[in-house]
């Protein structure tokens, strides 16, 4: 059974990404979306428990939501895929299930 | 109220100022003008202009006394005053000028 | 006329998420008709209000960071960025937008509305403000 988390709120301000990682299982897929798209780049405080948790489970980030926060995809964490709403689209539907860490 | 323009409709608010700002075509401004009993003069278009090219930098409507400073420095000291603007827009500058141009109520207008 | 007094905003978010970053900007346009001494604060995600290239051609959320330039307009030119923030998130004053104002008392000189400061700093400008309003 496979899930596909979303992540919306920026990592600095809510625990969302946090409770995301503690309670995903290996193989998952997590989407970073909204503000939670903060947590894809390189050099922030959150910058290594986002690669720990990349060691089991893929991430992805959501490229027009990086573009409206004028962060540049040259600095998303390498390994990170940056995909379009129709590769989100894609993403749900090839997981079971998509949880929303609100 | 919606206006007519050149047999086209647009739709305004409450207070008169156009819906979607992308809509604006000059003829709206020449349509509200005429409801006031106003002859729009180059003079009126340059602070009409002057006044989209604000929003589309800025993304917003200044308020008066923040468009008077900037077409003062745009346009001389003799254009960047109150009694010069009011004289072209009895309504004030800011709201009738903006109305006008299709933009909303100036920012910071009370 | 009453004594001026110092305000501050002090914004905490990051803009789009959630409406604050702009209702902030929206009541300190509306707020500057009152000759008041005005600053702004940046702390935590807030900073990420002021990140240059926002865009929003893939997004229908409206890019409304140009608003941020006409501050100096308003004159309201002292916007406080604060420097753990910044670096919490990977970010360097370079990758903010460059904000301007012009002095009035310097012959109109363009000068830099963006002042970074530490945390103690910035806690010091607080005690020094007669209103804060927070974001």
């Amino acid at each position: 059974m496979s899930i596909l988390h979303t992540v919306n709120k920026s990592p600095f301000e809510k625990n969302s990404l946090d409770e995301c990682l503690t309670h995903s299982t290996d193989g998952c897929a997590i989407l970073l979306l909204e503000d939670g798209v903060y947590a894809a780049m390189q050099g922030t405080n959150v910058e290594s428990a986002v690669k720990d948790a990349m060691a089991s489970k893929k991430v992805y980030a959501l490229g027009p939501d990086i573009k409206l926060r004028g962060l540049s995809t040259d600095r998303i964490i390498d390994g990170i895929e940056v995909v379009d709403f129709a590769g989100f689209v894609d993403l749900s539907e090839s997981n079971d299930k998509v949880q929303a860490w609100l | 109220m919606p206006i007519e323009v050149d047999g086209k409709t647009f739709e305004t608010d409450e207070e008169g100022y156009l819906a979607n700002l992308n809509d604006w075509v000059p003829g709206v401004a020449d349509v509200m003008s005429k409801e006031d009993d106003l002859e729009l003069t180059d003079e009126h278009w340059d602070i009409i202009n002057f006044l989209r090219e604000y929003y589309e930098e800025y993304q917003i409507a200044p308020a008066v006394r923040v468009l008077t400073k900037a077409v003062g420095k745009r346009m001389g000291k003799d254009k960047g005053n109150s009694k010069y603007l009011y004289g072209l827009f009895p309504y004030g500058p800011g709201k009738q000028a903006c109305r006008y141009a299709g933009l909303p109520k100036p920012t910071g207008c009370v | 006329m009453s004594k001026i007094k110092k305000f501050m905003y002090v914004n905490r978010r990051a803009p789009y998420g959630t409406v604050y970053a702009l209702e902030s900007l929206e009541v300190v346009l509306i707020g500057a008709a009152f000759d008041q001494d005005v600053s702004l604060a940046f702390i935590g995600d807030g900073v990420y209000q002021l990140k240059s290239d926002q865009d929003s051609s893939d997004s229908d959320q409206k890019n409304f960071s140009p608003i941020y330039q006409a501050l100096g307009d308003y004159d309201v030119s002292k916007l406080y960025v604060e420097k753990e923030s910044l670096e919490e998130r990977g970010l360097t004053l370079e990758e903010l937008m460059p904000l301007t104002y012009e002095d009035e008392d310097d012959d109109w000189a363009e000068k830099d509305s963006i002042r970074v400061v530490s945390r103690d700093e910035m806690a010091e400008l607080m005690d020094q403000q007669d209103v804060l309003f927070n974001f």
